[in-house]
């Protein structure tokens, strides 16, 4: 067929079809490009084109859109060489230790991207066992410090370690040659490759002399024991206290703990364990130890002697021994103590907190009666918590004073601030030629000397520790030094003139010595413990009974009218020494419920005779010395007495500490050649008229009789009934009586793979609140100061309820209102119940919070618009609100107001914007990792693998977290033996059904006939 | 055989106003200067208006934390006066839609205003739900809006979500109602203006009302369609109001009297702000020939019936309290009483139950200044119910360890301050710029059948012009 398509031709060109227009021909203008059109041209200047124009306008705009919505600069930095343990979000753990003053710890560091970010327990040490104070975990937070010194001072000015050095050296040769004195200053050291150190510094400068001494002495004990004896509260059937803290504050409280919770856990299981100890607590503050105890009862200060007199005398009576011949001193349950402590000899303790060593003498002289020594107390494997020596710490400041002294160096210890005679020393640092700090802080006796060389934080350091002996515990370095410190090991040898100053190798070189090699090192270094065992000694202190009771005798008087003043540490801010750790100054003290100060404590009765109102400011005078703080009214405290605790009134130690409180160091007397920490000189407090707020988290005492909330028994009526003390409401339907739980109106949830959940023992929990600290490190909770406090904020994901026992009957709401004079005391850890019918759930209007396939009720933080609905319907109240943003804002200049406290954030956990909701997650960060550890692994979860962070850290494991749907899990075999038995849910009866059961509170005592009867009347 | 003779109804607009004579005496405050009583009532609202809006810039700007609340009460002034407004708002739509139906004809020279203040107090009310939230800008999430979430949805469990509903819903009715009630009225005002500008707004408000008798029958019709929807309102806003209570777990807020208990609350508060209001207008803008003693009188009788009818509730939750044997539901009522907040119970008690009930002496209920005092009082009482309710349940619950009291910062009295503030400048916008009562229906009750009786009291009713 023919074609008969005509063609056209754009131009000849086409038709010619030539080399040149085939190469353009799919331009939209055929024509060779312009000398302005080639590659360049546009952005040179030298020429545009329409669409190059479009574009560069396009770009343009876009490029000024995106400069006008200014991004926050977030730098992430890559690494460039990789080191070789860190993957980022793969936290590394390290072994190592705490040791801070006499407090020690063996620990296990978790950092992350190398920074430290939290501390736990390590399980492998048998001293600690695992167990770690509040303080211990709130120590890393002290690592991030920006009040520290940032780099060694002279005279307060920033300076080079070389001329310093150098200058100090010169200093001491000079010193040396003309055969001045030099002292060290140092609290209790654990380290013996330390103690190593300091024999090579004084090798070298002879005339030296190392000063020990402890804020919070215990040489009373170690004079009359010989040593610090080993307790083992683990073996005792009847634990007496006389004024000891040990459960709060006294020694090595959390191992202690530890100890005491073995003979308090009992068991419903039918082969279960249902004996405990009988723990009796005498004293004059109500203490935490006190307020764990079966019986207690109180005594003055001024009788303290008396009281372990009358102890010694009641058991010497039951053991035919001779009585001491001193004055009587009525107290109650004092006969009964001595009975059960006779009975169960060789499992009976008793322990003072006196440092008066005539007291301890008695003390000592009673246990040996009932058996203590060899089974509860053992002198042959004595610990070096407390070798400070009250009479050399005395000696010392009075030959400062005299300008006896030529140099001195303060090894990390405080005394200006921290020693009753502080006020002097500061006057006579002058007169001390050259004066060193190894402290880490300008503080009140850093800041006076001439040369500041800061020592590492524990976190930073190599060193060893020998808490007890024959018991080793290791520390390394989880992070290079923040500030340009050095170690102060190091600086001593530096001083001493040792051919190298590299502690790390001095340490490996004496540890290969003792291991036999390195590689046995690296694996005790990894472990970072190493134990050659105990060696148990029957032997007995030997005592001077006859002069002890004759000091006694004149020391301490039968009665006294007179006010007198009790000094004590608190649980959670001890000594002081980290007053600047905001974690520490807002956790509630477990007793008062009060943070963010000291106070002046009262029982309600002195309260009354002296007219005395809480939150009211007074001004106490002891000898001449006075103060200013607010009263507080102290249930169960000695009548007659006034109580201040030590580790407030800092001046030097930052942001968080300085003004808070006052300093009661001053307080403290000399009586029989040691620390007294108590006063009984005059004693006078005055109104001052001012309102003063104490922050307290908890401000009503009494649990107003509700048995749905706390529900306890006492042991014989335990050992008839399991389930004596359970409150079960019944609900009258038509269908007859049910059990309250038994109704409901929702289908409930179905959890097929985990039902986490946890079981508390109320008999075992000792309010010692470090889960506090813990869970706001695991869970970045903020810290809000003490305003917030007071206007009932604080955020704290878990809290320890305290309610004390009131003599009012049931129908009287007004009295019940009131706690007894020597009320019984309950803890109540109190966290999200992750309840399974949620209050909070159904009321949210955005679902920011909503219940996971695992029975968590989660909270999403981004969904959240903040109406506070879940909060009011939560009944609980354990929901927390973000009422302002508390991150990079300066009215909360706590530790998330700068870069450097904002590294101990965990990295896992999301920082909560201002106007949301928080609460406790249980750990679900926690659980998440768990899961996908075992998932790479292909298998379940383990029982125990996962854990979160207050049941990881209850000192008495008193805390059990795990899976209820695993039959073999620890939780849901305690639950199995507890379901008859202890087992409750707090306020079960409106059925939102808690995945958080508490077990019973039983106490070992005799239910009194008072209250017996009007029970019995109450059932008939 | 004597036959029976009724009782003569009182006319009810007095001093034998005709037509055009209620379209000028409306009229005339619309159209004339602003008088000086306005003035200076005007500003001290503006003054009001600008320092509770600083308290509550501030309040967004740093967070809800400048208010007093804390761990325990999570809800306080906030959610109180939320109810309170919300509360205040009923009586409108009562006044307007059910009198209407049950052709109460003397609600006409008051639904206007009462209407009015309905959608002003339900703004303030909405102001509350926002200024409440911790992240106020993320409001919309509470409405079911589709989002790029996945298919994240509201909580239709949610109380707080039924409010969303019930208020906006209640507002846009509200809304939709009273403005079409205006529309005859500002076509009166559009005739009649003389500035451009007044032609011109008024003309695209009244839009296009001719006046012809379609229009009016449809005006009629749609009035009472809409009077058919808002009737259920009046049950349902305050009913999902209390639910927010009512649904809860916490003692003292977990009550099935609460949807009744709230409705008769609402209505009471309602009314009595009313009264508050038409008192003082009907003086300002010499109105007392429309808003007449039979209108405060009735208004007054209302007062005492629902109050009576929130005493009872108030004594049943005690009553039930006891009964049910509920250990925490007993403590909290004797808590209320005489616990730490009994001050503001009692205060509730006597401004609610005791006051309302002098009404029953007829020279109080028609005592003016009586009537005003009291209708206060109830409003404050009113208030008091609602913070009795929210703190007073909420300080003390069931862990007794969490106890807390809440006491107001000066931002929680500034904040409440505020939606005084819009509230009374919205009402004095209105008062000015558009007529407060109800001309076209006013004019619609004037001819009764009383008006033609010879030998009624009023003889000068009977001279009324026919004129326009």
């Amino acid at each position: 067929m023919e074609n008969t398509t005509k063609r056209y031709w754009r131009g000849i060109e086409e038709l010619k079809n030539d080399a040149e227009f085939v190469k353009y021909a799919d331009r939209e203008f055929g024509d060779a490009p312009s000398a302005d059109e080639k590659e360049g041209a546009i952005f040179d200047g030298t020429g545009s084109h329409r669409r190059d124009f479009l574009k560069v306008l396009g770009f343009g705009m876009s490029a000024v859109a995106l400069a006008a919505c200014e991004a926050p600069v977030k730098n992430t930095i890559p690494y460039l060489n990789k080191p070789e343990d860190v993957e980022p979000t793969i936290a590394n753990w390290y072994a190592s230790t705490f040791v801070d003053g006499g407090e020690y710890a063996s620990v296990l560091v978790k950092t992350r991207e190398g920074r430290p970010i939290k501390i736990e327990g390590n399980k492998a040490s048998s001293v600690s066992q695992g167990t770690l104070s509040g303080r211990a975990q709130a120590s890393v937070l002290s690592l991030y410090d920006n009040e520290k010194l940032k780099g060694p001072q002279k005279g307060g000015q920033a300076a080079e370690w070389a001329t310093i050095d150098k200058e100090i050296v010169a200093g001491l040769a000079q010193v040396a040659s003309s055969g001045g004195q030099i002292r060290i200053v140092t609290n209790s050291i654990l380290s013996p490759s330390t103690k190593k150190v300091l024999g090579d510094f004084i090798a070298k400068y002879p005339t030296t002399k190392v000063v020990t001494y402890d804020a919070n002495s215990a040489a009373g004990l170690v004079a009359a024991n010989g040593v610090l004896p080993s307790f083992d509260f683990s073996k005792a059937k009847t634990i007496v206290s006389l004024g000891a803290d040990f459960l709060g504050s006294w020694i090595a409280p959390t191992e202690f703990a530890a100890q005491w919770a073995k003979t308090r856990r009992v068991s419903s299981a039918k082969d279960g364990n249902k004996e405990m100890s009988r723990h009796y607590q005498f004293e004059t503050i109500m203490s935490n130890t006190g307020a764990n105890a079966d019986y207690r009862s109180t005594y003055k200060p001024s009788q303290e002697g008396l009281v372990a007199a009358a102890l010694y005398n009641a058991v010497a009576a039951k053991v035919g021994a001779t009585a001491l011949s001193v004055a009587g001193v009525k107290v109650e349950y004092l006969e009964k103590a001595a009975a059960d402590l006779v009975a169960t000899k060789g499992a009976s303790i008793i322990v003072s907190g006196s440092n008066d060593p005539a007291v301890q003498s008695i003390v000592a002289a009673t246990n040996a009666l009932v058996g203590a020594y060899g089974t509860t107390i053992d002198l042959g494997t004595p610990v070096n918590y407390r070798q400070g020596s009250d009479a050399d710490m005395n000696a010392f400041i009075s030959e400062a004073k005299a300008g006896q002294i030529a140099a001195v160096i303060f090894y990390n210890a405080n005394p200006v601030y921290n020693h009753p005679r502080g006020a002097e020393l500061a006057e006579a640092l002058p007169k001390i030629g050259l004066t060193i700090a190894t402290n880490e802080k300008a503080d009140e006796t850093a800041s006076l000397v001439k040369y500041n060389t800061p020592d590492s934080h524990y976190l930073e350091s190599w060193n060893d520790a020998e808490p007890k002996k024959g018991f080793y515990s290791l520390t390394q370095p989880t992070i290079s030094t923040i500030f340009k410190t050095r170690q102060a090991q190091s600086s001593f040898l530096t001083w001493a003139g040792a051919a190298s100053a590299d502690y790390a190798a001095y340490l490996q070189a004496s540890w290969t010595g003792i291991l036999g090699g390195k590689v046995q090192w690296s694996q005790v270094l990894h472990d970072g413990v190493y134990e050659t065992g105990a060696s148990v000694s029957a032997a007995t202190p030997a005592v001077n009974l006859a002069d002890a009771a004759a000091v006694v005798a004149k020391t301490y008087k039968a009665s006294s009218e007179a006010l007198e003043l009790a000094i004590y540490e608190k649980v959670g801010m001890g000594t002081g020494s980290q007053a600047n750790n905001p974690w520490l100054q807002e956790l509630p003290e477990p007793i008062s419920k009060a943070c963010w100060t000291n106070y002046v404590a009262v029982s309600q009765k002195t309260a009354a005779d002296l007219k005395l109102e809480q939150d009211k400011e007074v001004e106490l005078t002891v000898a001449g010395k006075s103060i200013k703080l607010p009263v507080l009214v102290q249930p169960g405290q000695a009548n007659g007495t006034v109580a201040v605790s030590i580790g407030y009134g800092r001046t030097k130690a930052g942001k968080s500490a300085d003004g808070v409180g006052a300093n009661a160091y001053p307080f403290v007397t000399t009586v029989n050649g040691t620390l007294a920490f108590f006063n009984t000189a005059e004693v006078s407090v005055k109104a001052t008229g001012e309102e003063v707020k104490i922050a307290q988290t908890q401000t009503h005492n009494t649990v107003m009789a509700r048995e749905a909330v706390v529900q306890e028994t006492v042991l014989s009526e335990y050992k008839k009934n399991v389930e004596a003390g359970r409150f079960k409401p019944e609900i009258l339907t038509a269908e007859g009586k049910k059990t309250a739980t038994d109704i409901s109106l929702w289908n409930g949830h179905k959890y097929n793979n985990h039902a986490w959940g946890m079981v508390i023992d109320l008999n075992t929990c000792t309010g010692c609140s470090a889960c506090v600290v813990s869970c706001s490190a695991e869970n970045n909770v903020p810290v809000v100061g003490r305003q917030e406090v007071i206007n009932r904020r604080e955020m704290h994901w878990i809290r320890i309820d305290r309610y004390y026992s009131s003599d009012a009957s049931v129908e009287d709401l007004q009295g019940l209102e009131v706690a007894s004079e020597n009320p019984e005391v309950v803890f109540q850890p109190m966290l999200c119940q992750h309840c399974n019918n949620a209050p909070c759930e159904t009321v949210c209007p955005v679902l920011a919070t909503t219940h996971s396939t695992e029975g968590l009720n989660q909270m999403t933080y981004n969904r959240c618009i903040g109406t506070r609905y879940c909060a009011n319907n939560c009944p609980y109240k354990v929901r927390r609100f973000n009422w302002f943003r508390y991150y990079q804002t300066d009215e909360f200049d706590f530790h998330f107001n700068n870069d450097l406290g904002r590294m101990v954030l965990n990295p896992d956990v999301t920082v909560r914007s201002r106007g949301v909701m928080e609460k406790c997650s249980m750990c679900v960060q926690r659980i998440q990792a768990g899961k996908l550890e075992a998932k790479k692994e292909k298998r379940r979860p383990k029982d125990g693998e996962i854990q979160v962070a207050c049941a990881q850290s209850c000192p008495t494991n008193a805390i059990t977290f795990g899976d209820m749907n695993d039959p073999a899990s620890e939780i849901s075999q305690l639950l199995a033996a507890e379901k008859v038995g202890r087992a409750f849910g707090v306020i079960e009866e409106i059925n939102v059904k808690p995945s958080i059961s508490y077990l019973v509170k039983v106490r070992n005592k005799e239910r009194e006939a008072k209250k017996a009867e009007g029970e019995a009347k109450e059932h008939a | 055989m004597s036959h029976v003779v009724s009782p003569i109804r009182e006319t009810l607009v007095g001093g034998g106003r005709s037509y055009h004579d209620v379209t000028q005496d409306i009229c005339k405050q619309v159209e004339g200067e602003p008088t000086k009583e306005w003035k200076i009532a005007f500003g001290v609202s503006c003054l009001i208006f600008a320092y509770g809006a600083y308290c509550l810039g501030y309040t967004w700007w740093q967070g809800i934390g400048v208010w007093g609340l804390n761990k325990t009460v999570g809800w306080a002034w906030d959610i109180t006066n939320f109810v309170w407004w919300v509360g205040i708002g009923h009586a409108g739509t009562l006044i307007s839609a059910v009198l209407l139906l049950f052709r109460q004809k003397w609600r006409t020279s008051i639904n206007r205003a009462a209407e009015a203040m309905t959608i002003f107090a339900v703004l303030c009310a909405a102001s509350f739900i926002l200024a409440h939230m911790g992240r106020p800008w993320l409001a919309h999430w509470a409405l079911p809006l589709p989002n790029t979430f996945g298919s994240l949805w509201v909580n239709f469990n949610s109380p707080l979500v039924w409010d969303v509903f019930a208020i906006s819903t209640y507002l846009s009715v509200s809304l939709v109602f009273w403005y079409l009630g205006l529309v005859p009225d500002l076509a009166t005002i559009r005739d009649r203006a003389q500035s451009k500008a007044s032609k011109f707004w008024y003309g695209f408000f009244s839009m296009g009302w001719t006046g012809s008798a379609k229009t009016w029958a449809r005006y009629e019709y749609v009035s009472l369609i809409l009077a058919g929807i808002s009737t259920p309102l009046v049950l349902s806003v305050h009913t999902i109001v209390s639910m927010d209570f009512a649904t809860s777990v916490i003692p003292g807020w977990h009550t099935t009297i609460f949807p009744p208990y709230f409705v008769a609350g609402a209505i009471f508060s309602g009314f009595a702000m009313v009264q508050t209001l038409l008192l003082v207008t009907r003086v300002v803008f010499k109105l007392e020939d429309y808003i007449t003693m039979e209108h405060i009188e009735m208004m007054n009788i209302i007062i005492t019936v629902t109050g009576s009818i929130v005493g009872i509730a108030y004594l049943t939750e005690f009553f039930i309290a006891w009964y049910s044997g509920v250990e925490y539901e007993s403590y909290c009522f004797i808590n209320r009483a005489f616990g730490p907040y009994w001050w503001a119970y009692w205060m509730m008690m006597t401004c609610n139950v005791i006051s309302p009930q002098l009404f029953w002496f007829k020279n109080i209920r028609t005592n003016i200044l009586v009537s005003f005092i009291l209708s206060v009082v109830v409003n404050v009482g009113m208030w008091f119910e609602r913070f009795v309710i929210i703190v007073s349940s909420l300080h003390r619950d069931y862990i007794p360890s969490s106890w807390a009291m809440f006491s107001p910062t000066m931002y929680d009295i500034g904040d409440y301050i505020f939606s005084f503030g819009l509230f009374f400048t919205l009402f004095f916008l209105f008062a000015k710029f558009l007529p407060v009562i109800n001309m076209a229906e006013v004019k619609s009750v004037m001819k009764g059948v009383s008006s033609n009786y010879p030998f009624k009291k009023n003889a000068e009713g009977g001279k009324d012009k026919v004129a326009h």
